[in-house]
């Protein structure tokens, strides 16, 4: 029906366009965010191209990094000489590596200075342990500083590699786990010994013990010194030569090289092997370089584990708060008011529960744990500064609202004649409660649980103050009596992604790690959340066949 | 009915029966207890969050006390005047200095005296004079009546034999035994000043007539060996002031002030020997008034001044209208105690005594500008008093030479309604102002606790969100529940609610690494955009119903959204697509240019646009949500009357449904506001973080939230600083609290309603 356009808009239709675009706004922001998150955070493992830049300085490697336009007139304040016509230049961030040399590993170049840029194939890339990457042509392959190849240099040194990568695990297995279970009985025992002392039981039979264990203990950890010894000279054996662009030639110890490749003469199928290996890396493996490379296991590892003891928390106490409110609490005005609380307690911004968890839990209910339990460590406080459980127990209390209110909707919405009708047949309330009532609430229970897991799993403010850190050398779980370490502090996907997008020396060489980790956590918490709403929506539908 | 049944159904009061009975009965109730304390328990625990916050924050509302511990004589008891008393860290151990170089240490708490040393002066001289060095440094001179001075350095050892604390008095002189003389002129020192750091010694000295002599002594190493040697620097300086009461010298020997009991000061500066400036002269009491006491705060940068009507001021050096720095009168403590007879300073807060003839002494505190409490000591003057270092204690000498020793319990003098959300004015700064700077590398820096920045900047984060958010959700919300067509809802709500879930600290990292410095690139594109996108979407529809109907319906009623989603696509291609050459025609090429030096306009990276969509994108949803809620649950009847009594969509919407749903949608509106409010992560990594009170688009901010998660891990427990921020977390509680709960109640009263309707 065409009407006239004053008529069409004192109908108002246009608002009704306008609240629709509205609509495709909201959608359109959280749509383009996804992609945004998955396209960078998935890009980062793919090898890219590498080419070769020329500079007035001498020549450099480079892989391509995002473009972006400025001022002309903004280069020519840097002294950048450009034609007067252009306005707009477009220039391109481009990852050179090779930081230990250049002193830096990123560089903008002219996009247009691009276009005639050359692709060696031969360009080797190795990923060290230490100053990022290096882009070089390989040279000579060398043992005990003597060359033994320089020809065919790549196939030999993927086989040195293999070898010298199986060394590194090696003292890695070693230094880490042995030597950090020696470590840890060494310190229980001076733990040991200061309780003795403090309780005055430290008589010369105890000393004696206590220093035969501690000579066990020495002697294990000889070995191992002698072992790692051996290690260290073999995996020293091998280097090669490298030469960069503008011809420099740099020895690398294999030591220091975790993978080699060639990215411009790799074939599809390569790439997309090469692909998932980065992916296993970057999940399966310790951060490297301030957490700037490598992979992010203990940042998935220690939110799971906060959130498991979370959930282990907030599920009990929640349900039972809510079924004492809804079953057993006499409904009132007091209930109504305890219910806009508990309501409202959602709405709490986060970092209040974060500064309540560091003053309560950690140094009121810590503190005195460490000087009623944990004496003989002080002042070197034990429980009494943050750490896992702390974490989990602050987030229980934030969450358990959202238990709390939604565990209270499954309850609300079991029918009177189901309760009735067991009451009738001679149940008792707990069995009622028990038998029918809690079964039918259970996915509502399920939903609260996972939003509480979902909630918990990104939320960083609160965990700043109570136990999350950068970098955590031990895991919260391992070998080591009594296995969960309760006391430790832990690594977590969010604080992750604050701490190495924003204090990370390197910012720039970080940025695609974090995409992939946002992406990781998003991934987590999307799928938490459908698997919650989907839950919902059959429950719903299981209470419409109900109600008829 | 068979055997077996029968044997199965016991009959109601067969003993196993009974038992099984007692059994489950005992359950239930069992449960019912569990139930009651567990569900207590948690609800009493959730409340400990708030009286915990209370219990950190009560102390800063503590007023201060004292008591006297104790009152002693010496054990030996001195024959002559006292100089004055220096205190330990730990209050056990006193100096007293007497006027006939004797120095005593004694117990602070019987007045037994430990051990006594005499200074070293030479026969037939007595001592003229005394100073100390001010409140730190416990170095102390007497002038002698031949013209030199003895400087020596008190000191309280620590040891621990047999793990028990142990303290022992010492005595040293750090520039040599022999007297130093002040210049050629031997007569009688009047008054001195000295100061020493490890540069060097300057001493200034007052021997009565027009000139001050000034001597600095500087340690200086020879090339040749390693030999230290004394040098003496001498200057002359002539004086018009007359009779000089009070000299001071500050400790970066840089200021020299003498003043007399009129009140007139003259300031000279000296921190070159061959150039001194001034004097500059500045009157420190009104007409009739006395200066009766003159000395240093903490920090030496303010003097306080006392007169002969128990009122003390503070004056610093600020630039006045004209820009002219001069020493300024900053505030004045009045008291009813009378004459002020002598002003003790705390060593490392911005506090002090003042003594009164009448026996009264009070304590104040210059920053938060409040006198915290008048104490009634004595019957008459007292003219001696000092301070712990720690500020715990005070030591009185009364008139009959007898000691008192008062503990002080002021843990937060600094804390004031004043300081904390009122223009102060600190030291080294020109007006009073809001300012939140808690922490500093040195002792004596002056906190600056206003509270009010934080609460500005979590406002104006808030606004701004909320300014992105309320439009597109409200709007968004009113289309998904009245217009939309319910196939495209059910796609459409849990999208929302992904979108709610997303981690702040995901929107907070993309806001600061990406949208920043793309919104920084492209913001004539912003603004652009802000024109485009309206006038695009209502062009659009004004052109999509001029096309035939059959091209019209090829989209259904309720599925606009899909349709114009491409336009909004292109629109903000368009607006960013424009963005270069809007900056080019406009704005000389360069926007960011063109703001800050042809508008004058600060500009940060990462401002409040950023904030305000970021933030704004975790709000929607939480207001979507709600106002959806609100206006689905309007009862249909409503609508339908006004529908068929001839409204349009739009008219049935405004008139009816949205009246209807108000009260709903200003309770999403602010429990979105006060989600903006608390959120921490987003403000956190896309504002600079920078404390400041300008509510420019263009410029950050620093929110409650997020400096409470910065300053958080480093305040030292229990410290001013510590419960500031608990302070902080107590508002931010309370205001969302009281935001939540208005909004929760609201809603309350609406659903009431619908259900009546």
């Amino acid at each position: 029906m065409k009407q006239n356009t004053a008529t069409w808009f004192k109908s108002g239709a246009p608002w009704v366009w306008g609240s629709a675009a509205t609509v495709s706004i909201s959608l359109l922001m959280v749509v383009s965010l996804l992609i945004m998150l998955t396209m960078r955070g998935f890009g980062h493992f793919w090898p890219s191209e590498v080419i070769e830049i020329e500079r007035p300085a001498g020549n450099t490697f480079g892989e391509r990094k995002q473009v972006e336009e400025v001022p002309a007139q903004r280069l020519r304040d840097m002294g950048m000489v450009l034609p007067d016509s252009v306005e707009f230049v477009a220039r391109r961030l481009m990852k050179t590596g090779n930081r230990d040399i250049t002193g830096q590993d990123f560089y903008w170049v002219l996009e247009k200075e691009l276009e005639s840029a050359n692709v060696p194939a031969e360009v080797v890339v190795l990923e060290r342990r230490e100053w990022g990457n290096f882009y070089g042509r390989l040279r000579s392959v060398k043992e005990s500083g003597v060359v033994v190849v320089s020809d065919d240099v790549y196939a030999e040194l993927e086989k040195r590699l293999t070898r010298s990568s199986e060394l590194f695990s090696e003292i890695e297995e070693i230094e880490k786990h042995q030597i950090g279970a020696i470590n840890y009985s060494m310190e229980k025992l001076r733990l040991k010994k200061r309780a003795l002392e403090l309780k005055g039981a430290l008589d010369s039979e105890a000393q004696e013990e206590l220093r035969a264990e501690r000579a066990e203990l020495q002697n294990g950890y000889g070995s191992y010194q002698k072992q790692l010894r051996e290690l260290y000279q073999a995996i020293k054996r091998d280097s090669l030569e490298i030469e960069t662009a503008d011809g420099k030639i740099v020895e690398q110890s294999l030591k220091t090289i975790v993978r080699a490749y060639q990215p411009n003469q790799m074939s599809l199928v390569e790439k997309v092997a090469f692909y998932f290996e980065k992916l296993g890396e970057f999940v399966g493996d310790d951060p490297r370089e301030a957490n700037t490379e490598g992979g992010i296991f203990p940042a998935i590892f220690g939110t799971i584990m906060m959130v498991f003891l979370m959930s282990l928390l907030v599920t009990p106490l929640g349900v039972i708060a809510a079924i004492y409110l809804r079953e057993y609490a006499k409904q009132g005005f007091l209930t109504r008011v305890i219910r806009i609380a508990v309501n409202n307690l959602a709405g709490v911004p986060s970092i209040v529960y974060g500064i309540f968890g560091l003053g309560f839990f950690v140094y009121f209910l810590g503190g005195n744990i460490d000087r009623i339990f944990y004496p003989e460590a002080l002042p070197a406080p034990t429980f009494g500064t943050p750490g896992l459980m702390w974490a989990a127990l602050t987030l229980a209390i934030l969450t358990m609202p959202v238990v709390i209110v939604s565990t209270e909707e499954g309850l609300s919405r079991v029918p009177k004649a189901i309760r009735e009708g067991s009451l009738a047949l001679g149940a008792t309330k707990a069995e009622t409660l028990w038998r029918t009532v809690i079964p039918m609430a259970s996915p509502s229970i399920m939903t609260g649980m996972i939003l509480a897991i979902a909630r918990a799993a990104g939320e960083v403010a609160p965990l700043m103050l109570v136990g999350v850190v950068k970098l955590a050398p031990t895991l919260p779980l391992d070998g080591n009596y009594p296995f969960l370490h309760l006391d430790r502090k832990f690594m977590h996907l969010g604080f992750h992604i604050y701490d190495v997008g924003f204090q990370s020396p390197n910012v720039e060489a970080a940025r695609p790690l974090v995409y992939a980790t946002a992406l990781l956590l998003v991934v987590v918490i999307v799928i938490l959340n459908l698997a919650a709403i989907s839950i919902r929506n059959r429950l719903r539908e299981k209470y419409k066949a109900l109600e008829h | 009915m068979n055997l077996e049944t029968k044997k199965v159904l016991l009959a109601v009061d067969d003993p196993a029966m009974v038992r099984l009975r007692d059994r489950r009965m005992f359950k239930d109730g069992l449960v019912r207890r569990m139930m009651g304390v567990g569900g207590v328990g948690v609800v009493v625990a959730i409340m400990l969050i708030f009286f915990y916050l209370l219990y950190e924050v009560y102390p800063l509302l503590d007023s201060a006390e004292m008591e006297r511990s104790s009152e002693y004589s010496l054990s030996i008891a001195p024959t002559d005047k006292t100089l004055d008393y220096l205190l330990d860290e730990q209050v056990e151990l006193a100096f007293r200095y007497g006027d006939s170089g004797e120095i005593l240490a004694f117990s602070l708490e019987t007045g037994a005296v430990e051990s006594r040393f005499n200074l070293p002066i030479p026969e037939g001289v007595s001592i003229s004079s005394y100073t100390n060095s001010g409140v730190e440094g416990a170095l102390a001179a007497v002038g002698l009546s031949d013209g030199s001075v003895i400087i020596f350095q008190p000191e309280f050892k620590v040891s621990f034999p047999n793990d028990v604390r142990k303290i022992t008095a010492a005595l040293s002189y750090p520039l040599g035994e022999a007297p130093i003389f002040i210049s050629d002129n031997h007569a009688e020192l009047k008054k001195l000043a000295f100061q020493s750091n490890e540069d060097g010694t300057t001493l200034v000295g007052w021997q009565g007539g027009e000139v001050l002599s000034l001597l600095r002594l500087e340690i200086e190493e020879s090339m040749m060996d390693d030999e230290l040697t004394l040098e003496r620097y001498e200057a002359v300086v002539d004086q018009t002031l007359g009779n000089i009461d009070y000299l001071l010298l500050d400790e970066q020997q840089r200021n020299l002030y003498i003043a007399n009991k009129k009140g007139v000061l003259h300031e000279y500066a000296v921190s070159d020997l061959d150039e001194i400036e001034g004097p500059d002269k500045t009157q420190l009491t009104v007409e009739g008034e006395q200066l009766t006491s003159l000395k240093f705060l903490t920090g030496y940068l303010s003097l306080l001044a006392g007169n002969d009507n128990g009122e003390v001021s503070q004056w610093f050096h600020a630039r006045d209208e004209q820009g002219v720095s001069k020493l300024r009168r900053i505030r004045s403590f009045a008291s009813e105690n009378g004459e002020v007879t002598v002003i003790a300073v705390e060593h490392f807060r911005k506090g002090f005594v003042a003594l009164g003839k009448k026996g009264e002494l009070g304590l104040y505190h210059t920053t938060a500008q409040q006198e915290l409490l008048i104490e009634k000591v004595a019957e008459g003057p007292l003219y001696h008093m000092v301070i712990a270092p720690r500020a715990n204690a005070l030591l009185l000498e009364g008139v009959n030479g007898k000691l008192q020793l008062w503990h002080v319990e002021n843990e937060h003098p600094e804390v004031s309604w004043h300081s904390l959300w009122e223009e102060v004015w600190y030291e080294s700064y020109d007006k009073p102002e809001h300012l939140w700077q808690s922490s500093s590398s040195s002792d004596d820096f002056e906190p600056k606790f206003s509270l009010t920045p934080l609460a500005f900047g979590t406002l104006k984060a808030a606004f701004y969100a909320m300014l992105v958010a309320v439009p597109i959700a409200i709007l968004g919300a009113i289309y998904t529940a009245y217009f939309m067509a319910p196939r495209l809802r059910q796609v459409v709500k849990p999208t929302i609610e992904i979108m709610e879930a997303l981690p702040t600290v995901i929107l907070g990292f993309l806001a600061g690494l990406w949208l920043a410095p793309a919104l920084e690139d492209n913001l004539a594109g912003v603004f652009s955009l802000l024109i485009i996108l309206p006038v695009g979407i209502l062009f659009f529809s004004w052109f999509w119903q001029r096309l035939p109907r059959k091209v019209q319906d090829l989209v259904a009623e309720g599925w606009q959204p899909l349709l114009i989603f491409p336009v909004v696509m292109f629109l903000g291609w368009l607006s960013f697509a424009l963005s270069q050459p809007v900056e080019a025609v406009f704005f000389g090429g360069d926007i960011r240019n063109w703001l800050t030096n042809d508008m004058g306009i600060p500009f940060d990276q990462r401002n409040s646009i950023v904030v305000g969509v970021a933030m704004g994108f975790a709000v929607i949803p939480t207001i979507f949500s709600m106002t959806e809620d609100a206006v689905f649950s309007v009862p249909k009847h409503l609508t339908f009357g006004s529908l068929a009594l001839g409204a349009t969509p739009w008219q049935t919407m405004t008139k009816v449904v949205i009246l209807t749903a108000s009260p709903g949608i200003f309770s999403a509106v602010m429990i979105g506001f006060g989600r903006a409010v608390g959120e921490t992560m987003i403000v956190l990594m896309a504002t600079g973080n920078t404390p400041i009170m300008d509510f420019s688009i263009f410029q950050g901010m620093r929110t409650l939230a997020a400096n409470i998660a910065v300053e958080m891990p480093e305040a030292e427990v229990a410290s001013t600083h510590f419960r500031i921020l608990f302070l902080a977390a107590l508002v931010l509680f309370g205001f969302t609290f009281i935001f939540n709960t208005a909004a929760e109640v609201i809603r309350q009263r609406l659903r009431d309603k619908y259900s009546s309707l």
